[in-house]
């Protein structure tokens, strides 16, 4: 038996194809079974803010104890004065890596790289 | 007869509606121990000249949002803004109870302390959804601005289009960098500040009545 670590690549298509409520229920599932989720496509803000909710009520002692989650671009590619003017929101998160809190560290994030570092349980 | 009681309704309603404005619900926002309760006391304390809540340097002591209503806050210019203001527990995206353990609180007090801020969080993210108005998102300017937090913190508030400043707090210690945060968020009014010195509040003050109203 080989010992390792499950990472699910998740297409936009699927994403697409997926109401909120079924992609957050996919990635706590994935996630609380060790397996590290990367979406294609990130999150909206209101998914987000479900997902944040949704882990706090899974939560348990010596159990799952939350989720690592991180998402580009963000640094460097602040929307600006430009957002301000035109009164857009914040671009749409790209590529979106999240995992269990307890093996997941995210070592470094650029514009344009996550580093992620997993331990095996 | 009925028509004059329904006209009377009325107006009393209209008049209800103009005099008892619903309040502006300020939230103060941010990630685990960035001075938010400092912040809440010192603005009760300088504008009602009472406390709100317990601060502390255990991360989640704040595990229940707490409100404070009708604080008149005013500005240089004699302008002013009434608000309630939101204490709201610390958002996180993950809570071990064992990092309570470290503060010296027993495995059982960890375990409810844990359980507690989970319901914290939880209810901070429903306060934003249903109550809030405007945020002042506050950040302790020695650490890293870029969290994954933060950033979807402010990504979720930006999308209910509600007015926020940011407070970069603890600018007292000298690995304080309130420039890395205005760099993060160019988008907002970044307002250095020392919650715990009184530092710059009035700057903080004098943004809310601007920005708030
Ligand atoms: N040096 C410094 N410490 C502060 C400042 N504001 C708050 N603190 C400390 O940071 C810790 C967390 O403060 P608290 O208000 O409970 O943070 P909260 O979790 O965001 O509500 C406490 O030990 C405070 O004394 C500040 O401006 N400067
Ligand atoms: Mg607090």
């Amino acid at each position: 038996m080989i010992e390792g670590i499950q990472i699910d690549l998740i297409s936009e298509e699927r994403l697409a194809t997926m109401t909120s409520m079924e992609k957050i229920r996919m990635i706590l599932d994935d996630v609380r079974r060790g397996t590290i989720v990367i979406l294609e496509k990130g999150l909206a803000p209101e998914e987000q803010s479900t997902l944040i909710e949704m882990t706090m009520r899974e939560i348990l002692p010596d159990g799952f104890n939350g989720i690592e989650i991180e998402t580009y671009p963000s640094r460097a590619d602040s929307p600006g004065f430009l957002k301000r003017l035109l009164g857009k929101s914040a671009p749409e998160s790209r590529l979106t890596v999240i995992g269990p809190a307890n093996q997941l560290r995210m070592i470094k994030k650029d514009k344009d790289v996550i580093s992620a570092w997993i331990s095996t349980r | 007869m009925s028509i004059f009681i329904q006209t009377r309704n009325r107006v009393s309603k209209f008049l209800q509606a103009f005099f008892r404005k619903k309040r502006t619900r300020i939230g103060i926002y941010g990630p685990p121990n960035a001075g938010k309760t400092t912040l809440a006391n010192r603005i009760a304390r300088d504008w009602t000249g009472e406390e709100m809540g317990q601060v502390s340097e255990i991360p989640h002591e704040t595990r229940r949002a707490s409100r404070k209503s009708d604080i008149t806050i005013s500005g240089s210019n004699g302008s002013s803004i009434t608000i309630d203001i939101v204490d709201t527990p610390g958002v996180t995206t993950k809570i071990d109870y064992m990092e309570f353990l470290e503060y010296g609180v027993t495995r059982d007090e960890a375990v409810v302390r844990a359980r507690e801020a989970t319901e914290g969080v939880a209810e901070a993210m429903h306060w934003l959804r249903e109550d809030i108005d405007g945020v002042i998102y506050m950040l302790d300017s020695t650490e890293d601005p870029f969290m994954q937090v933060n950033i979807m913190m402010i990504g979720i508030i930006e999308s209910r289009n509600l007015p926020v400043i940011i407070a970069a707090n603890k600018i007292d210690l000298p690995a304080a960098s309130p420039q890395r945060i205005r760099s993060a968020f160019p988008q907002h009014p970044v307002i250095p500040i020392s919650c715990l010195e009184g530092k710059n509040v009035e700057d903080l003050y004098e943004k809310m009545v601007n920005h708030f109203r």
